[in-house]
Formats: C-alpha cells, sequence, structure tokens
C-alpha cells in the first residue's frame, strides 16, 4: 500500500512512531498528484517544493519533539474560499483570479500551527454557489469514480481530491451541503460543524449565517481528528462560540447500544432514488443491528427549506458580494468611463452567472416593500425548521437520512435547470438552517458504481455523538478504503 | 403669510475610542493614508467585524445622558449602497433596533426652557475619504484610515420650532457629549456634524409640511444661516402657492444659499437587514447601573448648581459651564481661596485668564496658572496687599513665566500697597500744601477735584497706595 492512500489516523501513527517521514508521505502525495491530476482537475495552486519545505520542517518539529499533533507533517488541501498569505484565494471566480490575501483565516493559522503540510488550493463553484463545481470560472473538476460525472459542489474539488487520493485530507466550507454533498458524491467522509464551532474568519463569505468551515477525509476518524484541530472560539469572529472543545477522538469508540436514531420521514419522500434509499435503509438496519434504537420522527417543515434558505442565502450573499466593486482589490473592467461604469462592468464580466442569479434574487428579497414577504417571512420559516429539529432531538439522539437524492449526475445535466440543481440539497440544507453539526459518510455504490452516501445529524454541539454513530458504522460496513481505480497499476 | 417652522436635526458624532468600531486599528487623526488599516475595515474578503465594547459603553452614556431607553438586545444591520469610500459594499449600521430610544434634552432660548425629544441614537461605523489630487493623471484614491471610526447617530423629533432653538439644541446637545468625554466634538473636522429636516406649515395646522434635508452645516454659525435661508425658500414657494420638492440640499456657505443635490444622490433603496456577522448587543441593567453611577454632573444640572451654591450670576455659571474643565477649575479656586471669594473667582476666570487662553487659542486645560496660584492671588487682593490693578500685572507674571507665587512676586518686585496711615498721610499733607489753590476750589464746590488728589498720591508711590486709605486721609483733611 502506498503512503498516499493512507487515512491521516494510519499516518499519524507511523509518523509518530517514527517509521516514516513526512517528507516520505508528502513526496508520495505530490507523487501521486503528478500522476492523476490531469484528470481530476482538483487544485487551482500547487505548491509542491513549499509543501516539501513545510514537510522538512515538520520532520524538524518531530525530531525535536515541538508542538508535535497528529496533524504534524499531513498533506492537507484547502478549498479555494480560505483566505491564505502563501496562495492566492480566487475562490475559482475570475472575479478574485488573481487576489492574494494579507492574511491567514484563522483555520489556516491553526493548521499551521498544528504542522499540517498544506499543498494548495482546491476548486469550487464559484463563490461555493452551486453544487456540482461546474460553476468554477477556473477549472472542471470531475467525479474520480466516472469522469462523466461532476464531483459534486460547491466543496468539489476537496471531495475529489481526497477520493483521488492527492490529498490526505482537506478542508471545504458547507453552506447548503457543500461539504456533504460532495463527499457523498465521490465516495468519502464530509463533516459541516455545529455553527460556530470552527472560526469562519477569513473564509470568504457566501452567507455568513450558514457558512462553516470543516473536514473532508477519508475515515470519520480523520474527520474527528481534523475538527480536533480547527475546532474553537477566535476573538476574530463574533459567530464562533466558546463551548469547550471535547476530545472527539476519545468520543468515536463509545458504544452506541441505546442510541436513539431518528429516520424522517419527510427524508425518505419522493424523488429518492431507490438505489439511494436501498443503500441508506440497509445502514440503518446495519446500526440497529449494533444496537441503536431506530424511531421514525417528523420534520414537517422539510418542504419550505429549499425556498427559506435560497432567500436567506441569497440576501445574505448580495451583500456580501458587494466589496467586489473593482476599487480595491480583485478584477476591474478596463477602460471605463467614471464609476458607476466601472462598478456595471466590473461585476458584469467578473462574477459568473449563477453568482448573478443569485445577487440579484437576494436584492430583490431585501428590496423595500419585498423584505416582509421575503426576508423577513424566510426568518420565520427558518425558525419554525429550528424548532422541527428542536422537537426531533427530544425523542432521538441523533437523525440518520440520505445526503441527496441521486449519486452523483453527469455534466451539463442539471446546469441549465437551476431549480432542479436547487432541489438535489434538499435533504442537507435544513441542517444548515438549524445550524446542526452533520456528517456524511459512504453507504454503498449504485449499479452504475457510484458512492452512495448516508447523512448523520446531531443536536448543536453534539458533534461527538455524530462521529461515534459514524465510526460504528464505518468499522462495520466495510466500504473504507475503497478507491476509484484511477492507474494502470491499480487494475 | 407666516409660517410655523418645524426643524428635526440628525447628529452624527465621531466617538474619541482609541480604536475602531470593529477592529483594533487606532483612530488617530492626520496619519498618512491607509496607516490605519487592516483587513477588516478595508473590507477584505473574510475578514469578520468583532464589536469594540468600549463603542457600547459610551452609546449607553450619551443614552442615559439625555434620558433615553436603553435597548437590551438592539441589533446591527447592514446598510447597502455602493460608493468607493465604502470598503464592504455596506455600512454596518443599526436600524430596527437601535440601542437609545425615545430621550430628551432641554435647551434655553432668551430665557424660556423647552425640552426637544430625541427619537433615537444608534452606533455606526464611518466611511472613508476620497481624495482628487489635482494633477494631470485624473485618478482618485481611497484613505480608509476613517473607515470604520465610531459614529453615534443622534435623531432628534421635529419638535424645534426656529433656527435659535436648533442653534440652542445643537450646542445643548453637544455640551453634553463632551461633558461626558466621549467625543472632541470638533464641528469644523467633521467630528460632530449635523443635518436638519426643515419644512413649513401654516401655523395651527396638524401635519408637517414636504420637508428638505440640509447637509453639509460645518458650524453652528453655518446651521443657523443655512436654516434661515432655507425657511425664507420654502416660504417663498409656498406664497407663490407652489410645493416644496423634498429633497436633499447642500448648505453652500460661501454664496449662503442651499442647492438641491439631486442627480448627484438618487433615492436609495438600503435594503437593511441584520448583520449575521455580529451578534445582539446585550446590555443588562448590571452594566447600565454601572456606567450611570459613572456618569459626571451634567451641563445643566453644573450651571443650576454654581449659580445656587456660589451666588454668581446665572449668566457667569453659564460661562463657567461651557467647559467642564473651566467649571472644574472654577471650583477648585473657590475650593482654596474661601467661599467669599466665588464671585471674583469667576470674573477673574472670565476675564483676565480668558483673555490669556483665547490670546494663545489654547483651553484651561493647558492654562499655566494653577488653581493654587489663582486663589493666592484673590487673597492677596482680599487683604489689601495688593489692588486689583497690580493684581493684574502680577497675574501676568504669573502666566507668562508659569510662576503659581504671586506672594513671592510681590515680594520680589516691591509691589505690596503702601498701606502705612503715617506714611501715607505725610505724602497726603505734602500734596494738599503744594496744590492749595486746588484745595480752596475744591472747598468751593469743585468737588470733581477730589479725584486729582488721590490720582497725585498714586502717580508719587508708583500705584502702590492703598487707594482706600488715601481716600479716608483727604476726607478727613479737606472734608
Ligand atoms: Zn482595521
Amino acid at each position: 500500500m502506498e503512503l498516499f492512500e493512507c487515512s491521516l489516523e494510519e499516518l499519524a501513527g507511523m509518523l509518530a512512531q517514527k517509521e516514516i517521514s513526512s517528507v516520505e508521505v508528502t513526496r508520495s502525495v505530490l507523487g501521486r498528484i503528478a500522476a492523476v491530476e490531469d484528470r481530476i482537475g482538483a487544485y487551482l495552486a500547487l505548491d509542491e517544493a513549499g509543501a516539501l519545505a513545510q514537510a522538512e520542517e515538520a520532520d524538524r518539529r518531530r525530531a525535536g519533539d515541538e508542538g508535535v499533533t497528529p496533524l504534524t507533517g499531513i498533506p492537507i488541501g484547502l478549498k479555494d474560499l480560505l483566505s491564505t498569505r502563501d496562495f492566492k484565494t480566487t475562490c475559482a471566480s475570475k472575479m478574485l483570479a488573481d487576489y492574494r490575501p494579507e492574511y491567514d483565516a484563522t483555520v489556516v493559522t491553526r493548521l499551521k500551527q498544528a504542522g499540517a503540510v498544506l499543498l494548495g488550493k482546491l476548486n469550487m463553484d464559484e463563490f461555493a454557489m452551486g453544487s456540482s463545481t461546474e460553476n468554477s470560472a477556473l477549472k472542471k473538476t470531475v467525479n474520480p469514480w466516472d469522469f462523466s460525472k461532476v464531483p459534486g459542489g460547491s466543496s468539489g474539488g476537496s471531495a475529489a481530491a481526497v477520493a483521488a487520493a492527492e490529498a490526505i485530507a482537506t478542508l471545504g466550507s458547507d453552506t447548503g451541503g457543500s461539504i456533504r454533498q460532495p463527499a457523498s458524491f465521490c465516495g468519502v467522509v464530509g463533516l459541516k460543524p455545529s455553527y460556530g464551532r470552527v472560526s469562519r474568519y477569513g473564509l470568504v463569505a457566501f452567507a455568513s449565517s450558514l457558512d462553516q468551515i470543516g473536514p473532508v477525509t477519508l475515515t470519520v476518524a480523520d474527520a474527528a481528528l481534523l475538527l480536533q484541530a480547527i475546532a474553537g472560539v477566535d476573538p476574530r469572529d463574533s459567530t464562533a462560540v466558546a463551548t469547550p472543545v471535547p476530545d472527539y477522538c476519545a468520543a468515536l469508540k463509545k458504544e452506541i447500544r441505546g442510541l436513539k436514531l431518528g429516520v424522517p420521514r419527510e427524508y425518505f419522500a419522493a424523488g429518492l432514488d431507490p438505489e439511494v434509499e436501498a443503500a441508506v435503509r440497509l445502514a440503518i438496519t446495519q446500526l440497529e443491528g449494533l444496537g441503536a434504537e431506530i424511531v421514525e420522527i417528523s420534520l414537517p417543515h422539510t418542504d419550505y427549506a429549499v425556498a427559506t434558505y435560497y432567500l436567506l442565502a441569497t440576501a445574505e450573499a448580495s451583500s456580501n458580494l458587494a466589496r467586489y466593486d473593482g476599487v480595491k482589490y480583485g478584477f476591474r473592467a478596463a477602460d471605463c468611463d467614471g464609476l458607476k461604469e466601472m462598478y456595471f462592468r466590473t461585476r458584469a464580466q467578473g462574477f459568473g452567472s449563477e453568482v448573478k442569479r443569485r445577487i440579484m434574487l437576494g436584492t430583490y428579497a431585501l428590496s423595500s416593500g419585498y423584505y416582509d414577504a421575503y426576508y423577513r417571512k424566510a426568518q420565520q420559516v427558518r425558525t419554525l425548521i429550528r424548532r422541527d429539529f428542536d422537537a426531533a432531538f427530544d425523542s432521538c439522539d441523533a437523525i440518520v437520512s440520505p445526503v441527496c437524492p441521486t449519486p452523483a449526475f453527469a455534466f451539463g445535466e442539471k446546469i441549465d435547470d437551476p431549480l432542479a440543481m436547487y432541489l438535489s440539497d434538499i435533504l442537507t440544507i435544513p441542517v444548515n438552517l438549524a445550524g446542526l453539526p452533520a456528517l456524511s459518510l459512504p453507504c454503498g455504490f449504485s449499479g452504475a458504481g457510484l458512492p452512495i452516501g448516508f447523512q448523520v445529524i446531531a443536536a448543536p454541539f453534539a458533534e461527538e455523538t455524530l462521529l461515534r454513530v459514524a465510526w460504528h458504522y464505518e468499522q462495520q460496513a466495510g466500504w473504507v478504503g475503497k478507491r476509484p481505480q484511477l492507474t494502470e497499476e491499480e487494475v | 403669510m407666516d409660517y410655523e417652522i418645524v426643524i428635526g436635526l440628525e447628529v452624527h458624532c465621531q466617538l474619541k475610542t482609541e480604536t475602531k468600531i470593529f477592529c483594533g486599528c487606532s483612530t488617530s487623526f492626520g496619519e498618512l493614508p491607509n496607516a490605519n488599516t487592516c483587513p477588516v475595515c478595508t473590507g477584505m474578503p473574510g475578514a469578520l467585524p468583532v464589536l469594540n465594547r468600549k463603542v457600547v459603553d459610551f452609546a449607553i452614556r450619551a443614552g442615559l445622558a439625555t434620558n433615553c431607553r436603553i435597548v437590551p438586545n438592539s441589533v446591527f444591520a447592514r446598510k447597502n449602497y455602493f460608493y468607493p469610500d465604502l470598503p464592504k459594499g455596506y455600512q454596518i449600521s443599526q436600524f430596527e433596533l437601535p440601542i437609545c430610544l425615545s430621550g430628551s434634552l432641554e435647551i434655553e432660548v432668551e430665557g424660556e426652557s423647552k425640552t426637544i425629544g430625541i427619537t433615537r441614537i444608534h452606533m455606526e461605523e464611518d466611511a472613508g475619504k476620497l481624495v482628487h489630487p489635482e494633477d494631470e493623471f485624473g485618478v482618485s484614491y481611497v484613505d480608509y484610515n476613517r473607515a470604520c471610526v465610531p459614529l453615534l447617530e443622534i435623531v432628534s423629533e421635529p419638535d424645534m420650532r426656529s433656527a435659535a432653538e436648533a442653534v440652542a439644541y445643537l450646542k445643548a446637545l453637544r455640551d453634553v457629549m463632551l461633558y461626558l468625554g466621549i467625543t472632541d466634538g470638533n464641528m469644523e473636522e467633521g467630528s460632530f456634524r449635523c443635518d436638519a429636516n426643515i419644512s413649513l406649515r401654516p401655523f395651527g395646522q396638524k401635519e408637517f409640511g414636504i420637508r428638505a434635508e440640509l447637509k453639509n452645516m460645518n458650524s453652528f454659525r453655518n446651521v443657523q444661516r443655512a436654516i434661515d435661508y432655507e425657511v425664507e425658500r420654502q416660504a417663498e414657494i409656498l406664497d407663490e402657492g407652489g410645493t416644496v420638492v423634498q429633497e436633499t440640499r447642500l448648505w453652500d456657505a460661501e454664496r449662503g444659499v442651499t442647492r438641491s443635490m439631486r442627480g448627484k444622490e438618487e433615492a436609495h433603496d438600503y435594503r437593511y437587514f441584520p448583520d449575521p456577522d455580529l451578534l445582539p448587543v446585550v446590555i443588562d441593567e448590571e452594566w447600565i447601573e454601572e456606567v450611570r453611577n459613572s456618569l459626571p454632573e451634567l451641563p445643566a444640572a453644573k450651571r443650576r448648581r454654581l449659580a445656587a451654591d456660589y451666588g454668581i450670576p446665572a449668566s457667569d455659571a453659564e460661562m463657567l459651564c461651557a467647559d467642564r474643565a473651566l467649571a472644574d477649575y472654577f471650583e477648585a479656586v473657590v475650593e482654596l481661596a474661601g467661599a467669599g471669594q466665588a464671585k471674583s473667582a469667576a470674573n477673574w476666570i472670565m476675564v483676565e485668564l480668558m483673555k490669556f487662553l483665547n490670546e494663545e487659542k489654547v483651553g484651561i486645560i493647558a492654562c499655566p496658572v494653577t488653581p493654587a496660584g489663582l486663589a493666592e492671588l484673590l487673597g492677596l487682593i482680599a487683604d489689601g496687599t495688593i489692588s486689583g490693578k497690580i493684581a493684574k500685572q502680577v497675574f501676568a507674571t504669573m502666566y507668562e513665566q508659569g510662576d503659581n507665587a504671586p506672594k513671592k512676586i510681590v515680594e520680589r518686585e516691591g509691589l505690596a500697597q503702601m498701606s502705612d496711615a503715617g506714611e501715607l498721610a505725610a505724602l497726603v499733607d505734602e500734596i494738599i500744601t503744594a496744590n492749595a489753590d486746588k484745595v480752596a476750589q475744591y472747598q468751593a464746590g469743585k468737588t470733581k477735584l477730589f479725584g486729582f488728589f488721590v490720582g497725585q498720591v498714586m502717580k508719587k508711590t508708583g500705584g502702590q497706595a492703598n487707594p482706600r486709605l488715601v481716600n479716608e486721609l483727604f476726607k478727613e483733611r479737606i472734608g
């Protein structure tokens, strides 16, 4: 087995035993990238020399036993909306194609402090708006399991890189499913933490009240290790909460006998692909076999989630993206006659069509005369959706469901039908509206060989419960380590 | 036709916190362009605002001092519009739930007092500044040093009925904010700026007329002039049967007119919504009480107390209270010199002291004469050691040399009054003998000559003779 194929947990163990060095691991991953990246297209920026220098530094740290963590020397990739001094941060947009931040996002600082090796920046839908990474203005990323299929989005690069073993782990961001859905499409683990668990400082905002940074990894234990490193209060983010960060790894192995798992009836409604339903139902049965108690629950306002989300997320986005005006940084249209024309042309040329669509939708929702009917109403419905979950967690410890109604779809299949694309997020969006933690992990394959994802949702700041359920299922189900075949030797 | 004037004011008061409202950058004035900036106040992608607690403290102070209700859960909102001086494309302000609501302020105009309602006070961030160099490149620049500097917006009810009331309100409000120590209140530099909403209506009419909003008045005098002009302009329109246009008008101080801003600033839909990056500002009773207990005595209360406690005229009290430090100085002097010296202390501060301070254009804080020095000087006058006239001379020495030992100055320069009756009597006799003809004229009824005799003695003594004694001696001798 090659080092690039190993999980973070395995590598951390071998590094701790000094059986291998970070330079060896990093070389292995860089070799893998060289072999497959031209077909996968996960990276927008890659710094091989920088990665090796960080690996050498990590090895020195380990030799001197200075602040060694499980992440010390582990090659990690970052979604390209996390601000980095060392790399451009493009958000896969023409608007920021040449923008290089003067500061590191808090999660980036934490990874550096932990000694991680930062490989580069990963492709995504422009400004995290999309569910297929087709909205990247800079690159096409394919699904490593089937190059004719999308990797999901918006963290498509983050999920494809882990699936294709082009990084040991990655960070993505999840506003309406942007970590979990691509994780599910690519057959890897994706964790969206509770709102406020991880600092958003330096995460280029799409929808501030919904965005959350989280890990994309090969295994549940890896997700726990990575979350451990990035979670916690931050004086630079008022919405990051002071709730103490527990020991996530210690939580994994506590038994799940007696845990009540809720199955929301609304999440198994019409439109759910039969293969997806079968795989998820089987996973639930397996969890029951492990001693969990399965209870049916109801989340009655589920039907309103997509509409609510597309009002609130676009309203916030219309304001968050106002700063891209050609004045201070990023793209500026050439040869404009006056300020107004500079604004119009910069934004017309700098943003892609999905971003412009959402800015317009959000602007409309906030406009005077429409605010009460749209934005305020959506906030009220958001409260109802949150209450649905509050009530559900009175009768269960975690909720289990599919992640996405279908496995990965083909390029071009939904890109011209925004509504169909939006509806594919129906099972992930309510979690963001309620600020809950949720995790996606593989639970089988479709007949066509595409991964199917399984979602575990917990109450706010109950990541431990979530990881525990997922870990036990993962141990039982044996999907771990299933990799797409990408090179001749792998046949 | 005569109209009732209706005026409401919106005041923007820059707070003198050390750091900005949402980041750690300095608020200091006059730095190189963009020296006081960071990712937060320049609106870099991914940067987030974190509220400076001191700003909330200052806002609570302002609210309590103006009898407002402090809102326990106020909310920051985004005001969305595009302009290059606005780095994020929105200003963080407060909209539906401001920090202070429904307060009031007492004003006094021509001896009549009146209460002006305060609708709300909210916290917000300032914008940057555009720089248009007059060179051949035709390029504009933006300086974000001022971006994110904390402001309070204080909105009054349309309760003022004349330009004089508006100016009185503005002065009273500025005095309060200065007393609270939360602003430097500099109108010329824009740290205390005001917009005025003005409309006219026939007396007796209930509904307000259509208003115009006046901007760009950077002194009390300009506020007065602009409102006077605007009232006349609107009255003319109404007299001719026309309608006032609801619009924003700029005051042009040079030409003394207001001009429409239409075309420059189209009707905005600011699309306010709660800022998801900031939590509601939670203020509990304890915090409010803590601030309340730290409030200084406010100008109106201080004026009343000074007049009552020290028996000085209301006009003196008002003058002394125009500056909190000046009033404090006065009280310190009286404390040392004794209550009997209050009137005299007030006079000396308002006349002599102010003359020197005004010449140098400095505040009382920079005064080289200490309260102890002035108190000692007042004592020397009271016990007859020096005359008022000599005292002025001593005061000048004290001020110019920063010497706060007037007694020593008097001794050193031999300025003490001649109060030795025997010595003075000899001089008086000498004058009477030398001016026998004038004495005769005086005794024949030319009483004005009395001053001449006294003047002769003062001349001989270089002004040091005790004038009261000299008077008495002449009276004894020539009646
Ligand atoms: Zn700053």
